[in-house]
């Protein structure tokens, strides 16, 4: 499986890494979420979903199956 | 003549916009509605010197000219139509400073649409706290702008911005990044078959899907060669030019932008721990619901009692006043009570969004979406449909306004029309008199009371119902809504006091003047139903009853006349004629009569089935005792029985007998036909039930 933002724990970060399925709506890319930059799992809601992140300073909530399209490289 | 200076206010949503807009404009601003589209206008002027005005339009919140919602398709359909009369002499940018890479995205758009554009930088007290420093002249220079660095909560800095709207033509027209040169060979195809239009604005025309009059999709099809590639690859494109454009932005903030980590506080991590989290969050959520339900049940009952017996006494003094005669009664029995049936609600309306207000104002509100999406959403309905649906459980008037907080139109479309469901608190009296009448007053299990159960069980079927029809709605409702779930979480920020009024007073007005119409003329048309009658019976009442009853009192025979003279009135014939369409639910025709003027208001039921019995008093006990000695026609026994009993409650929890709900859903869907929809499918529904239940019992 692969790494995404879906299976992060709360309190690591990580890197995004390419931004490669058009999924991925072009609104989350204009808060932030872009390649190279850091995200971070802030908290969850209850069953993972919605998930609350900070990417690169914005702060923002994010449904689980968009999340799960978004791949990382954790850092810790 | 004064200079008139039309400005655009444009920025990301929790930027302070509205109020850098208040502070502009102060309360010289008039809300409305864009044309067919129920998102709201803001226009606002200010005076800006002696012989200059500036004609400030506060344009919805929005992330990016992308626009994936209606708020943001209004602010392209503008920018992008040079014909249209608001089209901006200047564009005003407001941004957050500690939001200031997103912020400028938007930025760097509208400056590419060749309009002149003020940057405001917001929020400037905070930079100190944040550890936050500005290079101001090289961001200047770097984004080809002039900026206005504002504190709109000390009320900083807006003089500076003034003067920068009224020397607007200064300011350089040139865009300041080239962010479609990563596909130059492409894009110069596109300028060259429409040489004389902005390259900006053409590639907008392709990738978006709004109204832009001549200039649209087909027509760049057709009118030359260029052909526009697939729906993917145009994504494709947007993802390249939104990278391109945040290059840009970090090479502009890595000279002009530095942050010192060390100092910032760490406010917000502490809030959130508590406030998103997985039990307390949920416990302090219900808490606030808990608090605003207090508000607009029990504290504005002062307030409705106060003018209750204010609009009481104006009609009799009136009365007094005045000399009798069918235009007066008009005055004191039509239009003061109708006008009284507008004002009574002001307090709740009021209340509710006082607290809206200051849960939007201080960022709790996109705590309260992330910790309700995953229940609403299987519904149908967003996060914030919660605070609508609790306070429908008070009035449906303010929960349908309250609805306005929803983004997502469909969303909001679903939560106003589910939302009258819920029990409100003018059902109540008419719960109370049916099941003290027909629900034995025994125990269960020694602690719970027949009576008690049935009332909690209507409240629970008004929710579940709520909930039901929504989930069947979002089925049943095709209408395209591209909003994906990404919601900004923003800081906490303590409400300014001045947008939290200006807000209360804004949505006060809109029911006052919107709905408020609606209802007065509805009440007036009830009352004269209720007040004439077509023929010599209601013209005589008086002689007939003095016939018939030589003996009474005079307090009697009074009740007796107005008992007669609502029989003979025009609602009491439509009344007697609905009498074969009510028989099967167990009511004769003066509940007819009661079901009809409840139409004005639910409560009204048990005022009128006191003028009908002609019991002199409005007291529960007088009514409820007239009421259980009534007689049916059909079956001999008591008319008011478990299943008429049963089958009445069941009524009045799902049919739609409220006038200013459905005014109230006109205003806000800017259309009759959600309204008469609700009305149809809530009365079908309501007869259906009723009837079963009537059927089954009998």
């Amino acid at each position: 499986m692969n790494t995404t933002i879906a299976t992060l724990k709360r309190g690591q970060r990580a890197l995004i890494k390419e931004i490669t399925s058009d999924a991925i709506p072009l609104k989350l890319l204009e808060m932030g979420c872009l390649p190279g930059n850091e995200v971070e799992l802030i908290q969850t809601a209850p069953f993972q979903c919605p998930m609350y992140l900070n990417i690169n300073g914005s702060h923002l909530a994010i449904r689980k199956e968009i999340a799960a399209q978004i791949e990382v490289q954790i850092i810790y | 003549m004064a200079e008139q200076i039309k400005v655009s206010l444009i920025g990301n949503p929790n930027t302070g916009k509205t109020s850098v807009f208040n502070l502009l404009t102060g309360l010289n601003q008039k809300v409305g509605n864009y044309p067919g589209i129920t998102v709201e206008k803001k226009v606002g002027v200010c005076k800006l010197s002696n012989d200059t005005k500036a004609h400030i339009l506060d344009l919805p919140g929005t992330y990016s000219l992308n626009a994936s919602s209606l708020d943001e398709n209004v602010v392209i359909e503008l920018l992008l139509d040079k014909s249209n009369k608001d089209y901006p002499d200047v564009a005003v940018v407001v941004s957050d400073v500690e939001n200031l890479k997103r912020n400028l995205l938007l930025y760097t758009q509208i400056k590419d649409l060749e309009i002149p554009v003020i940057l405001v930088i917001n929020m400037a007290d905070r930079m100190t706290r944040k550890g936050i420093s500005l290079d101001i002249p090289l961001l200047e220079k770097e984004l080809n702008t002039k900026i206005a660095l504002i504190s709109a909560r000390k009320g900083e800095g807006i003089e500076e911005l003034k003067r920068l709207i009224e020397s607007y033509r200064v300011l350089s027209k040139e865009p300041c990044v080239n962010a479609l040169s990563f596909a130059s060979d492409y894009f110069e195809r596109l300028q060259k078959a429409f040489p004389d239009q902005s390259l900006y604005k053409l590639w907008l025309v392709i990738t978006q899907d709004v109204n832009f009059r001549k200039l649209n999709k087909q027509n760049i099809s057709i009118t030359s060669d260029f052909k526009i590639k697939s729906e993917s690859e145009l994504k494709r494109l947007q993802q390249k030019e939104t990278i391109k454009r945040y290059q840009f932005i970090n090479n502009v903030l890595k000279n002009g932008l530095s942050i010192d980590e060390k100092s910032a506080t760490g406010l917000r991590a502490r809030l959130d721990r508590v406030l998103t989290h997985k039990f307390w969050g949920y416990f302090i959520f219900l808490g606030i619901l808990l608090l605003i339900f207090q508000a607009i049940y029990d504290w504005s009952s002062y307030p409705m009692d106060l003018i209750d017996e204010a609009f009481a006494w104006a009609s009799e003094a009136a009365k007094a006043a005045l000399p009798s005669g069918p235009f007066v009664d008009l005055i004191t029995e039509g239009i003061i009570p109708g006008l009284g049936g507008i004002v009574i609600f002001i307090p709740q309306i009021a209340f509710l969004f006082l607290f809206i207000s200051i849960l939007e104002e201080s960022g709790y509100m996109s705590r309260v979406v992330f910790l309700m999406d995953r229940v609403m959403r299987r519904f149908g309905l967003s996060g914030k449909s919660v605070v609508p649906l609790v306070s429908g459980t008070a009035c449906a008037i303010p929960a349908v306004m309250a609805s306005r907080n929803i983004e997502n139109w469909k969303e909001r479309l679903i939560t106003i029309l589910v939302v009258p469901f819920t029990t409100c608190a003018a059902r109540l009296p008419v719960y109370l008199i049916i099941i003290a009448l027909v629900i034995p007053d025994e125990k269960v299990f020694w602690v719970f009371g027949y009576q008690s159960l049935t009332l909690m069980l209507l409240y629970f079927l008004g929710f579940a119902t709520a909930v039901g029809s929504a989930w069947v709605l979002n089925k049943l409702l095709k209408i395209k809504s591209k909003s994906y779930f990404v919601i900004e979480m923003p800081g906490y920020k303590i409400p300014l006091f001045k947008n939290v009024a200006i807000n209360v007073i804004e949505k006060t007005k809109a029911f006052v003047f919107g709905a408020g119409k609606i209802i007065l003329a509805i009440s007036i048309i009830l009352w004269v139903l209720a007040s004439f009658g077509p023929n010599e019976k209601f013209d005589m009442a008086e002689e007939i009853v003095n016939k018939e009853y030589p003996n009474l009192s005079d307090e009697e025979l009074d009740q007796k006349i107005a008992s007669h003279k609502l029989e003979y009135s025009f609602i009491g014939y439509a009344g007697k004629a609905i009498e074969p369409v009510v028989a099967p639910l167990g009511y004769d025709w003066k509940i007819g009569i009661g079901l009809i003027s409840s139409f004005a208001a639910r409560e009204v039921f048990v005022g009128t089935l006191a003028t009908i019995y002609s019991v002199g008093s409005d007291e529960e006990e007088t009514i409820k005792n007239r009421m259980a000695a009534e007689i049916s026609p059909v079956t001999g026994g008591p008319l008011f029985n478990l299943a008429s009993g049963i089958s009445l409650l069941l009524f009045y929890a799902f049919a739609m007998q409220c006038m200013s709900t459905l005014a109230i859903v006109k205003r806000e869907t800017n259309s009759w036909k959600w309204p008469l929809a609700q009305l149809v499918f809530m009365s079908i529904f309501a007869y259906g039930v009723a009837l079963i239940a009537y059927q089954v019992l009998k």
